[in-house]
């Protein structure tokens, strides 16, 4: 298959492509940094027997999304799934952590999905957050950003379902990458590796909503449960 | 950049220090790390405290781990120096290419194999790793990259390589693979009788092999005290493969591990264990005459166990490594484990290599001779007095100590040991004037 990554520089995108990779898919890896996906692009290549191209691609620059879709579609031929893997939540105001992580997330995958359904097939996996599941004081635009996006996904998922396209949301808890290095209050955190290869084991799998490691499924559920006067009692 | 300060410990765990660490996930990364004082760590293999800052930044190289090029036809590979000589292997292998140097196991990285100049079971024919390095890129302490061979600024070239990490950091590096029919290994095994028919067979040339190592078997007694299996092998050409294995035989295969999960209780290693389980192994392996392994079986046996120093307990146990000249060898390999033995204390695996030319960098272990190495297991404090008697025994005898596993080691015997450290510290203050890379182990030696 052949597969876009966006957010490819990511801890987790990295070893998600690995994954793909090392089960001879085609990828197209598309972020900022153009340096970086160089890098990653001849490390793909030299370790697999696979066609992977790279191009920049900036979330917040809604209004050129559209021409890069059409590229990675050229360069690749075809698009068989997108695996969405951008956004953060460090160095940034609200309003940029919001372009970023939702309406950029918003305004790719509406193109991607009119492709899917002309081509009447293909898949979209997006990486939400556990954080989306209920907003804590700590974490306000971030939690906010990623709540949006699991309800995208799920609308999404509702009106691709009738055109036989797949869309799955991605809920990772504690991973251990650069945006959980070295903060307090880390417990389970899981190994990206162990990431990467659930995400990709979910394309076989019959779960919309994935959550990772999976008991954070249950996890969410307690905390989703506490009712609001209380939730608002606990500091975290 | 995020630091996380948290005590790192060293391989064999018997080393613990606080440490505060950062893990770049880019190259560019690097750039800033070093404008603070640091030591670089890769998959934190070395058994002292090389790899170890006390209160002092340690940077975790092992995100950093790319290929960058993979030369299929001239065998070449270049990458980011986190990478493990795992991930080189799975790489290289299917393509008809092998590490020309390569440790005990796979879980090092590429940086740290060329900070500590490693070495293998073949340094008698092919040398340390030093000699297929073709090129470094070291990020010095102004944050920029410098690329060093041995013609083009070859004095950083030479003093990187088992420099410690005490240049600079070790960014990525270019190495030159062996060609490869197959990955099988044709092994040989040799039994012998008493120690001093281990080291004639070990050397001698008609029993030679492309890789050589003697398993010693200290614990036994007496006349029969020495005794052990001499392991010669080579790469298996294609036409010594079983027909199953020729149709592909380049395969690699996932390594089955089982983990110890906690911490052994200290006693299980114990003089009976210990003797028990070297004549069980002795009496077991020197059936085996010739046969074929894979060679992750065949290097890289103890990768099988995960986390097997937690075997040792939780004091640990010392792995000491030296390497004693051809002409006084035997003689004091013999003092040194009578030493042990006459205080009560018994490697639990003792091995011995013999080492060929030494080579050009000024730091480098490897020296014509025979190097002994012991993993002991820490019963007490008595240890460490009776290993500084021994590494006395090692400077009468013009000797050195492997710096890769030293934690205990002066600098007064440091310095007669690697006379060649003045030369290395020129070097090291001309291209480090800040003395911006330091390790506990640099500070303990005083370089």
């Amino acid at each position: 298959m052949n597969i876009l990554i966006l957010g490819a520089t990511s801890a987790i995108a990295r070893v998600t492509a690995l994954e793909f990779a090392a089960q001879g898919h085609n990828l197209y890896l598309a972020s900022r940094d153009s340096d970086e996906l160089a890098r990653i692009t001849t490390d793909l290549s030299s370790r697999f027997p696979i066609n992977v191209q790279y191009g920049q691609f900036d979330a917040e620059d809604f209004t050129a999304h559209a021409a890069f879709l059409l590229r990675v579609i050229a360069a690749m031929e075809k698009l068989d799934g997108v695996l969405l893997a951008f956004g953060d939540m460090k160095d940034a105001q609200p309003v940029e952590i919001i372009n970023r992580n939702l309406t950029g997330a918003i305004s790719i995958l509406g193109y991607c999905s009119e492709y899917f359904i002309a081509q009447k097939s293909g898949f979209i996996i997006g990486i939400s957050s556990v954080a989306g599941d209920r907003g804590r004081r700590k974490n306000k635009i971030y939690g906010a950003a990623k709540a949006g996006l699991s309800t995208y996904l799920q609308a999404l998922r509702n009106e691709l379902f009738f055109h036989g396209i797949r869309v799955i949301t991605i809920k990772p808890g504690f991973v251990d990458t650069p945006m959980t290095y070295g903060l307090k209050g880390m417990f389970c955190v899981a190994k990206p590796e162990y990431v990467g290869k659930r995400i990709v084991a979910s394309i076989n799998k019959l779960s919309d909503i994935v959550y990772l490691p999976w008991f954070w499924r249950y996890i969410m559920l307690i905390i989703k449960w506490m009712p609001e006067w209380l939730f608002k009692r606990v500091r975290w | 950049m995020p630091t996380l300060t948290t005590p790192l410990a060293s391989f064999n765990q018997s080393t613990t220090q606080n440490c505060n660490v950062v893990r770049p996930e880019r190259y560019r990364e690097l750039l800033d790390i070093v404008k603070k004082p640091v030591i670089a760590r890769g998959l934190g293999g070395s058994y002292g405290d090389a790899a170890l800052n006390i209160d002092g930044q340690v940077v975790l190289m092992e995100r950093l781990n790319r290929v960058l090029e993979f030369d299929r036809i001239n065998g070449v590979i270049t990458a980011e120096a986190g990478i493990s000589l795992a991930d080189i292997l799975a790489v290289i292998v299917p393509a008809g290419w092998f590490l020309p140097v390569t440790p005990g196991t796979q879980y090092v990285t590429l940086g740290g194999c060329i900070a500590a100049d490693v070495h293998g079971k073949n340094h008698h024919r092919t040398g340390s790793f030093e000699q297929h390095v073709l090129w470094l890129d070291v990020v010095i302490h102004d944050g920029e990259i410098i690329r060093c061979s041995s013609t083009q600024n070859s004095d950083l070239f030479w003093a990187t390589i088992a420099g410690m990490g005490l240049t600079g950091i070790i960014g990525s590096a270019s190495i030159k693979l062996i060609p490869l029919e197959s990955a099988y290994m044709s092994v040989k095994h040799l039994a012998t009788n008493n120690l001093q028919q281990t080291i004639i067979y070990l050397t001698d040339e008609l029993q030679d092999d492309q890789y050589s190592v003697a398993w010693v078997d200290t614990a036994s007694e007496n006349n029969k005290f020495g005794r052990s299996i001499i392991m010669t092998a080579h790469h298996a050409t294609l036409e010594e493969l079983a027909p199953e294995q020729k149709s592909k035989p380049l395969k690699l295969f996932k390594q089955q591990q089982i983990t110890i999960p906690y911490n052994c209780p200290g006693w299980l290693l114990n003089k009976k264990v210990i003797q028990l389980y070297n004549n069980y192994y002795y009496r077991t392996q020197s059936h085996k005459e010739k046969f074929l392994s894979h060679y992750q079986d065949y290097f890289y046996p103890l990768d099988k166990i995960k986390h097997w120093p937690r075997l040792y307990g939780k004091r640990g146990f010392i792995q000491y490594q030296c390497v004693l000249p051809h002409n006084v060898a035997l003689a004091s390999i013999q003092t040194i484990l009578d030493h042990l033995q006459k205080n009560n204390y018994s490697p639990f695996l003792t091995v011995l290599k013999q080492f060929g030319k030494a080579s050009n960098t000024p730091l480098s272990f490897p020296m014509p001779g025979l190097t002994l190495a012991m993993d002991i297991p820490i019963k007490d404090n008595k240890l460490f007095s009776l290993l500084d008697e021994i590494d006395e025994i090692v400077v009468q005898n013009e000797g050195r100590i492997y710096l890769a596993k030293d934690a205990r080691l002066t600098p007064a015997r440091f310095q007669i040991m690697y006379p060649r450290y003045v030369e290395w510290l020129a070097i090291k203050k001309k291209w480090d004037p800040k003395n911006n890379f330091s390790s506990s182990l640099a500070r303990r030696l005083g370089i």
